[in-house]
């Protein structure tokens, strides 16, 4: 079951919510439909799922509605229409307790500049959430004291959070939702209130925390960068809608329209890309025991110098050169054994475009993709790097 | 004479209330009363030395050893000017107005803060307390409470009581909403969110509001004293009628010794002193 899943999300402001709901059912626009009715249109339409332990990001320029939709997944929001549900329950029909309890124990919040108490302390700050859920005092600080380890503060439970640095009071705020045990945490633009290299420092620190504590995280930015290197999953928001869902690889290599294509357009794509998104099926293999007429033969028709070799089972075992295939065909050699290169580039999947393109410099020939187990997965060749460095569609 | 007579009006207003609010009028004063009362026999009762030493140390704690050390020479020369008795009066007297518009003011901003219909409507109300001539509003107090410390309290109130009610109003709005935010979605409850993030948030302007109330209500001693109100108001006025130079001169630096005292005091009450634990 999906942890959360949102369906037909709307929201309205203004007087006249059902009308404006119908007339955005009739295809009319947010411009149309604030002339008409005097209504705000901040969400037209928003569904989507979110499984659990997933990060997904809701990406946005502001008045995209991205802030919109995570207030309503805690009601902080009241959507005009549409369901959320958490866990298979649905939140938006949650009577007063029912949405207290979600409040404190299914979903935790980090916000953008933090949020804290400025009157309490550090450790006091983390334990607000706990002290809503009913705690007493002497349960809730070992928990207090151990989220504030996790995010590394430990030693300063007792200062006010103004003595804090915005890295350091985002740990608190962050430890602050991690202590109330909720399974989901929504992160409203968490990081955009820190400068760069605090902010590449913390988006690590969540990814490594993330590894070990296995939330539903749901993280809302305005910068693609952000959402490509946090992002399992990526939603990206267009005046209320949304325009794309997919994973960072394929809102990068298959942008669903031009407003997708022209947000993608300056993203380093060297970084986000791996070796899995641009490889292809080479053309052609043999096996050794192909012997070397039918490895010249499949090079002649490819129009390639070099072929690669597998054995049976898909495992990459080496590439012959076309001349050295010649040579064996020469010597009336059955087997390709003699001239099998195994000093070969091979790269793993998950390899990231920018240090592909540092192995692409030192060979001729392409590069292998090969998973854990030695298996052949495709190739890279220079020219399919450069092409996707530049952006080009395939 | 006015066409629209809105001075008849309003005298015909006042005589309706003083009948048929009499009953109230009474209980209000009753309470006003032995408020007053209570605080003139706490503030009169122990010898000066003691209530010397206690502003004195008070000062201490809460400014430091330069207001300790004036307070301790002001009051002192208070006494020595044999205007102590007329000082506690008037300090009973400001404490209880205070007391009253904080107990009406601070409730009433929390309104505001929370409806924008309210504070529109207080507004102008808020505007026209403080700007209307204070003598203006010893007229009805003595019409419905007659003469005494009572009216001059009542008086002292409608004038003293629009900065509690602005300032606990813009305290409360000044509450960063992230913050606010932040306690709504730990699943605090409006109650819970008011009494553990916006007032203690809003401590520091509301109390700059009391301080305001506390120097409103001193700054009407010698008016609610021309009703009756006594303490050293009426030494003031008798400084002036009975053209009793010195009376009137020492009356009025004891009002002001009185005035930066209280002043530091509510004044340091605002500042974060120890961090909450």
């Amino acid at each position: 079951m999906e942890k959360i899943e949102v369906r037909g999300l709307r929201k309205i402001y203004g007087g006249n919510p059902e009308r404006a709901i119908a007339l955005l059912e009739k295809g009319q626009s947010k411009q149309q439909i604030l002339e008409e009715t005097g209504c705000t249109v901040a969400i037209q339409e928003a569904s989507f799922e979110v499984k659990a332990g997933e990060i997904f990001v809701i990406m946005g320029l502001s008045g995209s509605g991205k802030s919109t939709v995570l207030r309503c997944l805690n009601r902080l929001i009241e959507p005009s229409a549409g369901s959320v549900h958490v866990d298979g329950v649905d939140v938006t029909r949650a009577d007063r307790a029912g949405l207290l309890d979600v409040r404190r124990r299914k979903m935790a919040m980090v916000f953008q500049n933090f949020g804290l108490l400025p009157h309490r302390s550090v450790i006091r700050n983390v334990e607000y959430g706990l002290e809503m859920q009913g705690l007493e005092r002497r349960e809730s600080r070992p928990k207090a004291m151990q989220a504030l380890e996790l995010v590394g503060l430990k030693g300063y439970e007792e200062k006010l959070p103004r003595e804090l640095s915005g890295g350091m009071q985002q740990r608190v705020g962050l430890a602050r939702a991690i202590a109330t045990d909720a399974e989901i945490l929504l992160m409203d633009e968490a990081f955009s209130a820190l400068d760069p290299l605090i902010r590449r420092q913390m988006q690590d620190e969540l990814l490594e925390l993330q590894s070990r504590m296995n939330k539903t995280i749901v993280f809302i930015t305005h910068d693609l960068d952000e959402a490509l290197k946090l992002g399992g999953r990526i939603v990206i928001m267009k005046d209320g809608c949304i325009a794309q869902l997919g994973t960072p690889e394929e809102i990068l290599t298959s942008p669903a329209d031009d407003y997708v294509r022209a947000f993608v357009e300056h993203v380093d794509r060297t970084k986000v890309l791996t070796a899995r998104a641009i490889m292809r099926r080479p053309e052609s293999v043999v096996h050794p025991k192909d012997g070397p007429a039918l490895a010249v033969k499949r090079m002649r028709e490819s129009g390639t110098s070099t072929l690669f070799v597998t054995n049976q089972a898909r495992k990459l075992m080496g590439v012959v050169r076309i001349e050295d295939a010649l040579k064996l065909l020469a010597e009336n050699k059955h087997s390709l054994d003699g001239a099998l290169v195994t000093d070969l580039p091979t790269t793993s999947p998950d390899t990231p475009l920018a240090r592909l393109v540092a192995v692409a410099a030192t060979t001729q020939i392409p590069i292998a993709v090969v998973g854990e187990d030695q298996s052949f997965l495709g190739i890279v060749s220079r020219a399919t790097l450069l092409a996707s460095i530049a952006g080009e569609q395939r | 004479m006015s066409t629209l007579k809105i001075g008849e009006g309003f005298e015909e207003l006042i005589d309706w209330l003083g009948t048929r609010g009499a009953p109230v009028f009474d209980a209000i004063r009753a309470v006003l009363t032995a408020c007053i009362s209570g605080l003139e026999s706490a503030l009169l009762l122990p010898p000066s030395y003691a209530i010397i030493a206690v502003l004195m140390v008070l000062a201490w704690r809460l400014c430091g050893l330069g207001t300790a050390v004036f307070t301790a020479l002001g009051m002192l020369l208070i006494q020595d000017m044999g205007l102590w008795k007329a000082t506690m009066e008037t300090l009973a007297l400001v404490l209880s107005s205070a007391l009253v518009a904080l107990v009406l003011g601070i409730p009433l901003g929390i309104w505001a803060a929370y409806s924008r219909v309210v504070e529109r409507v207080l507004r102008p109300a808020l505007d026209l307390m403080q700007t209307m001539p204070a003598f203006v509003y010893l007229i009805p107090a003595v019409l419905f409470f007659r003469l005494g410390k009572v009216p001059g309290v009542v008086a002292t109130v409608i004038f003293a009581m629009p900065p509690a009610v602005r300032l606990t109003n813009l305290g409360i709005r000044q509450v960063p909403a992230e913050v606010v935010e932040a306690a709504i979605a730990f699943g605090a409850t409006p109650r819970q969110t008011l009494l553990n993030v916006q007032l203690p948030i809003a401590v520091p302007t509301l109390l700059a509001g009391v301080n305001q109330t506390i120097m409103l209500s001193l700054s009407m001693v010698v008016i609610s004293a021309m009703i009756g109100a006594g303490g050293l108001g009426e030494q003031v006025l008798k400084g002036i009628t009975q053209l009793r130079i010195g009376l009137g001169f020492e009356s009025g630096i004891a009002v002001v010794i009185l005035a930066i005292v209280l002043d530091r005091l509510t004044h340091a009450l605002g500042k974060p002193r120890t961090r909450s634990s």
